[in-house]
C-alpha cells in the first residue's frame, strides 16, 4: 500500500502541474476528484493490483487514479517529491525514470502527463509517416523547425552495425526520429513478452488475496452516518396502497388466484359411447397396422435350429442394416439373469412413432388366395386322350436344319425338305428313308397335295414352286397322275401378264420326279394346297402387289387375286370347305371371299409379328402362331379379336396345326418343344371352345436358336410329326 | 357446343389431396406445430391411388394429406393454444432479458395449457376403438416408465408413465387378462384380452438409459406421442377399474395394515409409499360396490346344442386357465426380475412375495413354510428348504403359455432348459413345427405324460424315421424338380436334363433294394435282362405334375404375376422349413454324438 500511495503522490502532482500550465479553473479540479470518486470506487475493490509494477505509464496512471481516491487524506496534502522519491517507489517507476534519465537533454518535459508522453515533439498525435519527405519534425515554441536528428547513409548503417556494440538494441523512435539504445530492463520486458510470461519476472500472479474490508465482523460501521428520521416512520404511501388492496379484498374485487392444478382429471370419457353412430370420417380412418409378434428366433432361449450358423452372423454383420431381413442376432442365453439390454430398443420405438405419423397409409385389398386356388381348374389330360405322348419314331438323314415337312393324306408316307438342298421321303411306319431328291437349294417348303386321287408334293426352293410325283405308293395313282399331267394342252392365247413361267421337267429331273417348274420373280415362302388339290397358293413376302400367287394345276395358269398389298404377308391358308382364302400379314390376318371378291373379315392377331396360321376343319376357328411366342385361338363367329391367347412356349412359335380327326392342336416353338393341346369345338353355337394343354413334347434339340420349326398331325392317327433343327424328324404316338 | 371445357385439376384427386408444405401454409402454423397437431390429433398422410393426377401432373415425390384431414385440423381449437404459446415465449424471453422477475413468474404462472380429452373423444369415438389402438401406447408408455429425466423429456412424464403403467398392471392382475407372456431378447412381451380386443405391449428388461444407443433419436417427437398417450391411457385405466367396479384411483386393501408395518423403518415418505405399494402389485385392489364377480356373471341357458356345450367347455377351460398358479406360493429371490415375474403369478391368481428388503409390499419371508416355490435364477443356493421347488423363472412364463403347470423337473437351477418358444407363432400346414411344440401340444391333449425329449423315446422314433425316409426322397425329388421349374429363367433344356437325372436317380434307388451288391462290375458277362417295373404310384404321381404344370400354364396373364408371386413365397417358406428342420437334424446328431461318447468314456 504504502508503495503504492507514493506513486499515486507523484502523479498528482504531474496532474497540478498540467493543471497550471493550462491554467484552469480550480472547481473544474474539485470536480475531476468527485467523479473519479463516485465511478471508480468499485474497481479499488476489486484491483487487487494495487502493488502491481506496470510497464506503460498508463495503466500506472490508472492505477494511481484508483488508489488515490482511497484515501483523502493524501489528496489534500500534497507534497512535491523529487525525482529521487523515484527509488523508493516500485520497480516498474524506477525503470520508466531511468529511461528518461538516460536521455542525452536536460529533459524538462519530466513530470508530463502521460497522455503528451514524448512534448519535443509537437506534431501531435498524427501518422508519421506525413513529415517522411521533410527533413523536419513538427515546429517548436518558436516557429522554428525542429530537424530529424541527422540519418546516415547505408555506408553508415552498415558501418555502425559493424561498429556499434549496441547496434542490435538499438531502435529507432519513430515519433522523433531517434535512435534509442534499449536497457537491460526493457531486454527483460521484451524477453518475458516473447517467452509469454508477464512482462515483469518479479512479478508473482498468485499472491495472497487480501480483502480490502476484513471478513471479520467490526464493531464499528463502515460509515457512521445517522439514520434518517422516516425509516423509523411507516410510510404514508404504503399504507394508502395497502388499504386500498384491503378494501378491494374485502370487497370481492381481487381473489386469490386459484393454485393451477396440473394433475390431469380423469373421467368417464364413453359414458354412453354406444349411441355413438360411426360418421364418415370414422369409416376413411385407416388403423396403422400392428407389428409384427416375435417367433421363436426372438426368444431369449430358442430352440437350437433358430441360432445362426457361423457363416450367417458374418453375412449378417456384413450386411446393410437396411437389408437385413432380421433386425437383430438370435442369442441362447442360458439364464434369464445374463440377458442384456437390448441396445435398439429406444430406436426401434421411435422407429414406429415415425412410421405412425409420417408413413403415408393406403387401404389395400390383398388376395387371400393361395398359389394352389389360382391354378385354373381343367379336366385331366388323361380323360382328354388320346394324345401323342411317347417319341416313336426319329427320322435321321437330313444333315442340315429341317424346315419342311408334310404327310401323305392316307398317312402312308411323309416327305422332308431341308436347308441341305435335299428333299426325303419317309415311309412313316418304318422310318425308312424310301427316296431323296437333290433340288439344287433350300427347301423352305413343302406341301404334299390333299388330293387321294393324284400323288403330287409342291416344294419350294428359293423362286421356283416345284411339283414332284414320288411315284410311292399305290401305281396306279401314281400313274394316273403322271397321265394326269400328260394331258395338259397348252391353250392358244397365252394372256398372262403375270411374269410367272411354268415349264414341265424333262430328262433326268423327270426321272427323279419332278414333273413341273413354276419359276417365279421373287423368293417364295410357303406354298399351300387347296382342299380339292387342283389349286395351290405361293406366298412371295417381297414380292409387292404380286406376294400371294394362285396357281391352277391342271390349266397351269396362275393369277394374282390382289390388286395391291396390304402388307408384308406372312402365310395363306385355304378354307377347308367354303371359298375363303386366309391372309395373314405381319400383324392382321385377312379373310377374303374368292368367290365374291371381297374382304369379309379382318382378324386382330393381338401380337407382333405373326409367323403361322392354321384353320380348324370345321372352318370356324383359327389359331395363329407368333414370333412374340404367342398362340391366339380365334373363334370367328365369336369376335375378330381372339377368344383365347395362350403363352406354352419360351420362344418364338414356328408352326401351329390342327389335326383333321382328333380335337388337338399343336404348335412347335423354337424353345424345341411341341405342345399338344386338346382343342374341343362344339357344334353348340352357345358353348365356347375347350382348349386344355395336355402334353409337352421335348426331343428337339435347340441348335443355333432355333429349336422346332415345323410340326403336323397324322392325318388318320393321333400322332404328331415334328421336325427341328438337330436335322431330324420325329414322331410322337 | 357452348360448354367450356373444364380445366385440368380442379377437381378430383388434385383438389381432394394436399402436399404437405401446402397444408402448413393452408393451417399457418410452423412445421414443428404441424408435427405435433399431426401426432396428437392422428392425422397421417395418405398414399393416393394415382399420384400423378394428386401432384397436379408433376412426378416429384412428395407426401400427401387429405385436404378433409387438413381442413378438420383447422377447426382445431389447439392450434390457437399453439399460437398463444408462441406468444407466451416471446413475453417471457423479453422479460428474461429486462430481468423482470416479478413478470417472469406472473408470466410462468399463466402459461397457456392444452387438454387432449376432446381429441381422445374424437379419435376414438368408443371404448373398444381405444382399446384397439392400445398397443403402441402401452409400449410407449412403459418404455418411458424407465426413462430419466433429461432435458427432452420431462420428468412429470416420467412419473405419470410410472403410475399410468403400474395402474394398468394392476387392472390386468384385479382382471386375470393376461393370456401370454414372452421372455425375448428385446424385453418381454405381454399380451392381454380386454373385451375382446388383444392387446399386446413389451416390456425392456431393468436397465439404465443408455444415451449412446438412442444418439439418433428425436425424442421431442417421442414426447409429443407420449403426452397423447398418458392422457389416453389415464381414460382406458379409468374406465377400466369403473367396468370392473374398481376405486379408481386405485386404493389397496391392505394398506392399513401394511402401514403398520412400514412405519417402523419409514424408508419414503407416505405419497411415495402407497406408490410402491400399489407398484409392488403384491395386494389386491378396493372395489367400490362389493360383489362377487364370479357370481355375478350371465350363465349360459343349458340347449342340447353342440355349439352351446362347446362354447361351455371353452368358457371352463378360460376359467380354469385364469385359476392356473391358484394355491401357488411363490418367493422371488433377489436377482430375479421381481416386477415381471409377480404380474404374471398374481394375474393368474398366485401369491408372490420378495425379500423385505428388496422393495416394499412383501407379504412374507422367505422362511414361511408354505411357499410352494421359489423362483432362482443361480446355478447354485447354499440355504434349501425341502418344502417348496426351487426352480427358474422361465418354468412361470412357460407355464402361462402352455396353459398348464409344466413339470417342474426341466426347471430346476442349473439344470439347461428346454427352448423357452414363443406363444405367438400359429403354424399353418408346411410350416415349421419345432419339437418342443408338438410334445407340448401332444402333452396339452393329454396323451403324453412322460417327458419328451429323453433319449428313449427317440429311440424308438428313429426306426420309424428311416422307414418313412425311403417314401419321402420320391417325394422331394418331385418337389425339386418343381423349384427348378417354376424359376422358369432358363429354357427347356435343364428341364429336360433333370428329368433324365429323376429317371437315373430313381432306378438305382430300386436296384439297390433288388440286385445282390456282390456282383464285381469288372466281369463282363451277359446276365438275364430284367424288367424294369415302372412304379405306378411313381407314375401317377409324375403325371399329376405334369398336369399341374400344363394347368398353371392356363392361368390368365391377368393373374400370372400374382401366382408367381404367391409360389414364390411358398417355396421360399418350404425352403426355411426345410433348412430348419436339416438344422435341427444335425443338432441333435451331435448331441447324441455327445452323449455316446460320454457314454463309452463313462465306461
Amino acid at each position: 500500500m504504502a508503495s503504492k500511495r507514493k506513486v499515486g503522490e507523484a502523479k498528482l502532482e504531474k496532474e497540478e502541474l498540467d493543471l497550471f500550465v493550462d491554467a484552469p479553473p480550480d472547481d473544474d479540479d474539485d470536480e475531476d476528484e468527485e467523479d473519479g470518486d463516485t465511478s471508480d470506487s468499485e474497481e479499488s475493490v476489486y484491483s487487487g493490483l494495487e502493488e502491481e509494477p506496470s510497464s506503460s505509464e498508463e495503466e500506472q496512471e490508472e492505477d494511481d487514479d484508483s488508489s488515490d481516491n482511497g484515501d483523502d487524506g493524501t489528496e489534500e496534502t500534497p507534497d512535491i517529491p523529487g525525482p529521487t522519491t523515484d527509488d523508493t517507489t516500485g520497480s516498474a517507476g524506477t525503470s520508466s525514470m531511468e529511461r528518461l534519465d538516460n536521455r542525452p537533454q536536460p529533459d524538462e518535459y519530466e513530470f508530463d502527463s502521460s497522455d503528451e508522453e514524448d512534448i519535443r515533439n509537437t506534431v501531435g498525435n498524427i501518422p508519421m509517416e506525413w513529415y517522411n519527405d521533410y527533413p523536419h519534425i513538427g515546429y517548436n515554441l518558436d516557429g522554428k523547425k525542429i530537424m530529424k536528428p541527422a540519418k546516415g547513409d547505408e555506408l553508415d548503417e552498415f558501418l555502425n552495425k559493424m561498429d556499434n556494440p549496441d547496434y542490435w538494441r538499438t531502435v529507432k523512435d519513430k515519433t522523433t526520429g531517434e535512435d534509442v539504445k534499449l536497457t537491460d530492463e526493457e531486454l527483460d520486458i521484451i524477453q518475458q513478452i516473447q517467452k509469454g510470461k508477464y512482462p515483469e519476472k518479479a512479478y508473482n500472479p498468485y499472491e495472497p488475496y487480501i480483502d480490502f474490508f476484513t471478513h471479520e465482523k467490526m464493531i464499528h460501521p463502515v460509515t457512521n452516518r445517522p439514520r434518517d428520521k422516516r425509516s423509523f416512520i411507516p410510510s404514508l404511501v404504503e399504507k394508502e396502497k395497502v388499504s386500498k388492496l384491503v378494501h378491494a379484498i374485502k370487497m370481492g374485487w381481487i381473489k386469490p388466484r386459484k393454485a393451477r392444478d396440473d394433475e390431469p382429471k380423469y373421467y368417464d370419457i364413453w359414458e354412453n359411447d354406444n349411441q355413438y353412430s360411426p360418421d364418415k370420417r370414422y369409416q376413411t380412418h385407416i388403423p396403422a397396422p400392428k407389428l409384427k409378434l416375435p417367433g421363436h428366433e426372438e426368444s431369449y432361449n430358442p430352440p437350437p435350429e433358430y441360432l445362426p450358423s457361423e457363416e450367417e452372423i458374418l453375412a449378417w454383420n456384413q450386411a446393410d442394416p437396411e437389408d437385413r431381413r432380421q433386425a437383430f442376432l438370435s442369442r441362447k442365453y442360458d439364464a434369464l439373469r445374463k440377458v442384456p439390454a437390448y441396445a435398439g430398443f429406444v430406436k426401434e420405438r421411435f422407429e414406429r412413432c415415425l412410421d405412425l405419423y409420417l408413413c403415408p397409409r393406403q387401404r389395400k385389398m390383398r388376395a387371400n388366395v393361395t398359389a394352389e386356388d389360382l391354378i385354373p381348374k381343367l379336366p385331366k389330360p388323361r380323360d382328354l386322350q388320346p394324345f401323342p405322348t411317347t417319341l416313336s419314331v426319329v427320322y435321321e438323314g437330313h444333315t442340315d436344319v429341317v424346315r419342311c415337312i408334310s404327310v401323305e393324306p392316307t398317312g402312308q408316307w411323309l416327305v422332308s425338305g431341308s436347308d441341305d438342298e435335299m428333299l426325303r421321303f419317309w415311309e412313316v411306319a418304318t422310318g425308312r428313308c424310301r427316296k431323296v431328291l437333290q433340288l439344287g437349294g433350300r427347301v423352305r417348303s413343302v406341301a404334299w397335295c390333299p388330293n387321294t386321287a393324284v400323288c403330287l408334293v409342291a416344294a419350294v426352293v428359293d423362286s421356283t414352286v416345284i411339283i414332284i410325283n414320288p411315284s410311292l405308293g399305290d401305281k396306279l395313282v401314281y400313274h394316273s397322275t403322271d397321265n394326269l399331267l400328260n394331258t395338259y394342252e397348252a391353250p392358244e392365247s397365252l394372256e398372262t401378264k403375270l411374269p410367272v413361267e411354268w415349264s414341265a421337267a424333262e430328262g433326268r429331273d423327270y426321272d427323279m420326279g419332278i414333273r413341273l417348274r413354276i419359276s417365279h420373280p421373287k423368293i417364295i415362302r410357303q406354298v399351300t394346297w387347296h382342299g380339292k388339290g387342283d389349286y395351290f397358293a405361293v406366298v412371295m413376302p417381297d414380292g409387292g402387289s404380286m406376294s400371294v400367287l394362285i396357281h391352277q394345276l391342271t390349266k397351269r395358269r396362275s393369277q394374282n387375286p390382289f390388286r395391291k398389298s396390304k402388307g408384308l404377308v406372312q402365310c395363306v391358308l385355304f378354307h377347308p370347305i367354303r371359298p375363303f382364302l386366309f391372309v395373314a400379314t405381319q400383324r392382321y390376318v385377312r379373310v377374303y371371299n374368292l368367290l365374291k371378291q371381297e374382304l369379309t373379315k379382318k382378324l386382330m392377331a393381338n401380337c407382333k409379328w405373326v409367323s403361322s396360321m392354321a384353320v380348324h376343319p370345321g372352318g370356324d376357328n383359327l389359331i395363329i402362331g407368333s414370333y412374340d411366342s404367342r398362340l391366339s385361338w380365334f373363334d370367328m363367329d365369336l369376335s375378330t379379336k381372339p377368344y383365347q391367347t395362350l403363352r406354352h412356349h419360351k420362344r418364338a412359335l414356328r408352326q401351329v396345326c390342327y389335326h383333321k380327326k382328333y380335337p388337338l392342336f399343336a404348335s412347335a416353338s423354337d424353345d424345341g418343344t411341341v405342345v399338344i393341346s386338346h382343342g374341343m369345338v362344339y357344334s353348340d353355337l352357345l358353348q365356347n371352345p375347350l382348349i386344355v394343354p395336355v402334353k409337352i413334347l421335348r426331343g428337339h434339340k435347340v441348335t443355333q436358336n432355333l429349336g422346332a420349326l415345323d410340326c403336323q398331325f397324322h392325318p388318320t392317327q393321333p400322332w404328331i410329326f415334328s421336325s427341328g433343327a438337330d436335322t431330324t424328324v420325329r414322331l410322337y404316338t | 357446343m357452348g360448354r367450356l371445357m373444364q380445366k385440368k385439376y380442379e377437381s378430383g384427386a388434385a383438389t381432394a389431396y394436399i402436399t404437405r408444405n401446402r397444408a402448413i401454409n393452408y393451417l399457418q402454423i410452423s412445421l414443428p406445430d404441424f408435427r405435433r397437431l399431426c401426432i396428437l390429433k392422428g392425422v397421417y398422410p395418405r398414399e393416393p391411388k394415382n399420384k400423378k393426377k394428386a401432384n397436379k401432373g408433376s412426378t416429384a415425390p412428395r407426401t400427401f394429406y387429405l385436404m378433409k384431414d387438413i381442413q378438420y385440423l383447422s377447426h382445431e381449437p389447439i392450434i390457437n393454444k399453439f399460437r398463444e404459446f408462441k406468444v407466451f415465449v416471446k413475453k417471457l424471453k423479453k422479460a428474461f432479458a429486462k430481468a423482470e422477475h416479478g413478470r417472469v413468474q406472473t408470466l410462468q404462472e399463466n402459461k397457456p395449457v392444452y387438454k387432449l380429452d376432446h381429441i381422445i373423444k374424437e379419435r376414438y369415438p368408443t371404448f373398444v376403438d381405444a382399446l384397439r389402438d392400445l398397443d403402441d401406447c402401452l409400449c410407449l408408455v412403459f418404455l418411458f416408465a424407465t426413462f430419466p429425466q433429461t432435458k427432452n423429456i420431462p420428468g412429470d412424464f416420467v412419473q405419470r408413465c410410472r403410475h399410468l403403467s403400474v395402474e394398468f398392471m394392476n387392472f390386468i392382475v384385479a382382471a386375470r387378462a393376461l393370456k401370454k407372456v414372452f421372455l425375448s431378447i428385446k424385453g418381454i412381451y405381454y399380451q392381454v384380452e380386454m373385451q375382446g380386443q388383444v392387446v399386446t405391449w413389451l416390456v425392456p428388461y431393468n436397465f439404465g438409459f443408455n444415451a449412446k444407443a438412442c444418439a439418433d433419436v428425436d425424442f421431442r417427437i417421442m414426447a409429443h406421442f407420449v403426452e397423447f398417450y398418458i392422457t389416453m391411457l389415464g381414460f382406458v385405466n379409468f374406465k377400466l377399474y369403473t367396468s370392473l367396479g374398481l376405486h379408481y384411483p386405485p386404493k389397496l386393501t391392505f394398506e392399513a395394515k401394511v402401514k403398520d408395518d412400514d412405519e417402523k423403518n419409514a424408508y419414503c415418505l407416505e405419497s411415495e409409499a402407497t406408490g410402491e405399494r400399489l407398484a409392488a402389485l403384491s395386494a389386491s385392489l378396493v372395489s367400490v360396490v362389493t360383489q362377487n364377480t364370479e357370481e355375478d356373471e350371465v350363465e349360459l341357458d343349458e340347449f342340447e346344442d353342440s355349439r352351446t356345450q362347446e362354447a361351455k367347455q371353452e368358457e371352463e377351460k378360460q376359467k380354469a386357465f385364469q385359476k392356473l398358479f391358484n394355491g401357488l406360493k411363490v418367493f422371488v429371490s433377489r436377482e430375479v426380475p421381481r416386477e415381471p415375474v409377480v404380474f404374471t403369478v398374481r394375474s393368474f391368481g398366485g401369491e408372490a412375495s420378495w425379500d423385505r428388503s428388496v422393495a416394499m409390499g412383501a407379504t412374507f419371508d422367505e422362511s414361511d413354510e408354505t411357499i410352494t416355490h421359489q423362483i432362482v435364477d443361480r446355478p447354485k443356493s447354499d440355504r434349501q428348504y425341502l418344502s417348496r421347488y426351487y426352480v427358474q423363472p422361465q418354468w412361470l412364463f412357460d407355464c402361462v403359455n402352455a396353459r398348464m403347470l409344466l413339470p417342474v423337473e426341466d426347471y430346476f437351477p442349473g439344470v439347461v432348459l428346454p427352448p423357452h418358444l414363443s406363444p405367438f407363432v400359429e403354424y399353418k400346414e408346411g410350416d415349421y413345427v419345432p419339437p418342443e411344440k408338438e410334445a407340448l401340444s401332444r402333452r396339452q391333449q393329454g396323451l403324453d405324460t412322460g417327458d419328451t425329449v429323453s433319449g428313449e423315446a427317440e429311440d424308438s422314433d428313429e426306426e420309424e424315421e428311416e422307414e418313412e425316409e425311403i417314401d419321402d426322397e420320391d417325394e422331394e425329388e418331385v418337389e425339386e424338380d418343381d423349384d427348378e421349374d417354376d424359376d422358369d429363367d432358363d429354357g427347356e433344356e435343364e428341364e429336360e436334363e433333370d428329368e433324365k437325372q429323376i429317371v437315373e436317380k430313381r432306378t438305382p434307388n430300386k436296384r439297390k433294394q433288388d440286385e445282390v451288391p456282390n456282383t464285381p462290375p469288372s466281369s463282363i458277362k451277359v446276365k438275364a435282362g430284367k424288367l424294369d417295373y415302372e412304379d405306378a404310384s411313381s407314375k401317377a404321381s409324375r403325371e399329376d405334375w405334369e398336369a399341374r404344370k400344363l394347368a398353371i400354364m392356363m392361368i390368365p396373364k391377368k393373374r400370372k404375376r400374382l401366382f408367381e408371386k404367391l409360389s414364390k413365397r411358398e417355396r421360399r417358406k418350404k425352403h426355411e422349413a426345410k433348412k430348419l428342420t436339416a438344422k435341427r437334424e444335425e443338432y441333435e446328431k451331435t448331441q447324441k454324438d455327445m452323449k455316446k461318447k460320454q457314454k463309452l468314456s463313462n465306461k
